[in-house]
């Protein structure tokens, strides 16, 4: 288990100000966010953050804005130097690191993608996508083919001479993942790379992304402050308010499992039909019953087997996962998983194999 | 009896002030009051003056007057005056170089070579046949009124000196880009270099060189026309979007790379606006050189003013507004064309 882990942040602080040494005692000794300010004139950017990101997984980090997330992503890659703290990637410690070899990590290990593109406006698509060669020196056919194949990839075929105001948005974050594809570094971090698209078009970025991960199973860091999306996302979810993980695991448990009332504040907002699958509902058994009305698979989400089962509440699924079985699933129990988790807080619903109101206490 | 006796008098410093002094008049308003016969009565409260370097000597011959500053920092400047050349001299010998040959090319290349040439510049830099037009029937009026050589050493100099402009200039603008504390200190500089009225440089400049070198006013233009290169060099490379730099960085550019690859070519409309305001500069600057042995049209101003011949000043006058506009329409036609093609 430990040795996939890519990325790891040990007791991650960041304090923002003229003296944040002695800031950090302060906020060591137990200091708030708040208090921080006013007193000593310093701004808490992150308290003691640890988090494992697993390789070849896409670690999702949310938060509103101001939550540190974006401080967060660029400690990663050294943007921003920490106050105190470890980040180890693939088992060294980067901020130990001298110029030449943070240098190297930049260009061989990390790529980025921003959420305004960061295209250069006067350079054309294809020279764009090939920058990262480019910085390494490689010579203009081997860069520029590299580029056109990853261009190619993400549906920029015909493109290459473009500048990148000639494209639409969405175009554009094409190029800019296809840039950090070019780089061919195995982790990849983008800061909200799909937050400044329109709706549909974000939906396409998500898709494509779960399909080049599919296939090339980079490690992934991904900053957003949309819930939809980062449960669309994650294999792993980090939630951070005011600089601090407020809670981190595993998306679906996450959302059957708040664990602060911020959390339930966000999850109460979204449409848990799209978000949760079958495998987080089902009763897991491996025994027949009779009188199912169908097979399901694990992954599917909820809403698909609302549509299966024409809003009858009384049918039940035999659960499959590589065609063996793994659960049954009644539509009631998909039903109560759809109740509001600010509901769930008033009635007792231990009744059902799923608990909606366990861990919803306050902090 | 003098107003300020009591402050000499209570600091005890009468003695100093006395010491080797005579009583001879020390200046000629002295001389009357002593021919007016004896002291005058001591002022009233209300004809005090102000404590001023004068009324101070009037009551301490010690003290040093007015006139002693001013001198004093003559003797100064032409203590330090030699030294100064010595070293001045040898690092701006290439300005006079290059001016004298830039005059010498532009004077002895035939009419119908240098236009056209001229012409061809403006074509490559903006691209516009309209523009080309225009320059042409500027050139041409200036030439068929017989202006065409005093126009050509105008130009001549203005290339030099704003070519040298950026030369300078946009380095500095870069260091002041990357360090606060290089801004700091260079921003006050820039602040009085451009608010200094431009008769002020020549006269230190005139005692330094020979007035028959043109680094003269090659280096008084320069000083007047570097600022806005500088300050717009400064302020484009601080303007580029910040993400941009962040990705930049993100996939590991040197800091060479980011300022050649990033930075300078996306602050370009900003230094080239920069290098539209030096050129419009010294083309004002040029003609107030003509003062200091500078050729071209301000040689007709100044010969307009000095003969109260109208009808040359004007001529000329208009000569140079004809100039200005051709510069600054081919300076924007081409600063248009960068801004097209980097929008974002």
């Amino acid at each position: 288990m430990s040795d996939d882990i890519k990325i790891s942040i040990r007791n991650l602080f960041k304090i923002f100000g003229p003296d944040p040494q002695g800031a950090l005692e302060h906020v060591r000794a137990g200091m708030g966010k708040s208090d921080l300010l006013e007193e000593q004139g310093h701004v808490l950017g992150l308290k003691d953050i640890n988090v494992d990101m697993q390789a070849g997984k896409i670690t999702v980090i949310m938060g509103l804005s101001g939550s540190g997330k974006s401080t967060l992503i660029r400690h990663l890659n050294r943007l921003i130097e920490p106050t105190a703290g470890e980040v180890i990637v693939n088992g060294e410690d980067v901020l130990a690191y001298n110029e030449d070899q943070l240098r190297r990590l930049r260009r061989e290990n990390m790529s980025m993608v921003f959420q305004k593109f960061a295209l250069l406006p006067h350079r054309t698509v294809l020279e764009n996508a090939g920058m990262p060669l480019e910085v390494r020196g490689y010579d203009r056919k081997d860069r520029e083919d590299e580029a056109r194949k990853w261009l190619n990839r993400v549906g920029l075929e015909g493109q290459d001479n473009q500048f990148p105001h000639q494209l639409s948005g969405g175009m554009q974050q094409r190029v800019g993942i296809a840039r950090a594809l070019t780089s061919n570094a195995d982790i990849m971090l983008m800061d909200e790379a799909f937050s400044a698209l329109d709706p549909l078009i974000r939906t396409d970025m998500q898709d494509l992304l779960l399909e080049l991960q599919e296939e090339l199973h980079k490690t992934v860091v991904f900053i957003t402050h949309d819930l939809d999306e980062a449960l669309k996302l994650a294999d792993h979810l980090v939630i951070l308010k005011d600089g601090q993980i407020i809670q981190q695991g595993e998306p679906q448990h996450i959302l059957l499992h708040p664990n602060d009332p911020y959390i339930m504040d966000f999850i109460s907002d979204i449409n848990r039909a799209r978000v949760l699958r079958v495998r987080s509902v089902m009763q897991k058994t491996d025994q027949h019953r009779p009188g199912l009305a169908g097979d399901v698979d694990a992954e599917d989400t909820l809403e698909s087997v609302i549509a299966l089962s024409g809003g009858d509440t009384a049918l039940g699924y035999r659960v499959l996962r590589h065609g063996t079985q793994v659960g049954i699933l009644s539509v009631k129990d998909l039903v109560r998983a759809l109740v509001p988790t600010a509901a769930s807080e008033e009635g007792p619903r231990s009744s059902s194999g799923l608990s909606l109101s366990h861990g919803t206490g306050s902090r | 009896m003098a107003s300020y006796d009591f402050l000499f008098d209570g600091l005890g410093l009468r003695d100093w002030c006395e010491a080797g002094t005579s009583d001879g008049p020390m200046s000629m308003a002295d001389l009357i009051g002593k021919a007016a016969g004896g002291e005058a009565a001591a002022p009233t409260i209300w004809e005090l003056p102000f404590p001023s370097m004068d009324a101070l000597n009037d009551a301490c011959p010690n003290f040093p007057q007015a006139r002693e500053l001013t001198k004093g920092l003559e003797n100064g400047f032409l203590s330090i005056k030699d030294g100064l050349s010595l070293f001045l001299d040898p690092i701006t010998q290439p300005l006079s170089w290059s001016l004298e040959a830039a005059l010498w090319l532009f004077q002895t290349a035939p009419w119908w070579i240098m236009i056209p040439l001229l012409l061809l510049v403006v074509q490559l830099v903006s691209r516009s046949v309209k523009l080309v037009g225009f320059v042409a029937l500027c050139l041409g009026f200036l030439a068929f009124i017989d202006y065409y050589d005093h126009a050509m050493q105008t130009l001549a100099i203005i290339f030099v000196c704003a070519a040298i402009c950026v030369l300078i200039g946009v380095p500095i603008g870069i260091a002041m880009s990357r360090s606060n504390t290089f801004q700091n200190i260079t921003t006050p500089v820039l602040d009085m270099l451009q608010t200094l009225p431009p008769f002020v440089y020549l006269i230190p400049l005139i005692f330094l060189f020979s007035v028959t070198e043109p680094k003269l006013y090659g280096i008084a233009i320069i000083l007047y026309a570097i600022v806005p290169v500088i300050r717009l060099t400064n302020l484009g490379i601080r303007l580029v979007d910040k993400e941009v730099i962040e990705a930049a960085e993100s996939f590991g550019m040197t800091s060479w790379q980011k300022l050649t690859g990033v930075q300078i070519p996306l602050a370009l409309p900003n230094i080239m606006a920069g290098v539209n305001q030096t050129i419009m500069m010294s083309l004002a600057m040029v003609v107030i050189a003509s003062l200091v042995s500078a050729p071209g049209l301000g040689v007709l101003v100044l010969r307009g003013i000095r003969n109260l011949e109208l009808g040359v000043g004007l001529l000329s006058g208009l000569g140079i507004v004809l100039l200005a506009v051709v510069l600054d329409r081919v300076t924007k036609a081409a600063l248009a064309r960068v801004n097209a093609a980097q929008k974002h």
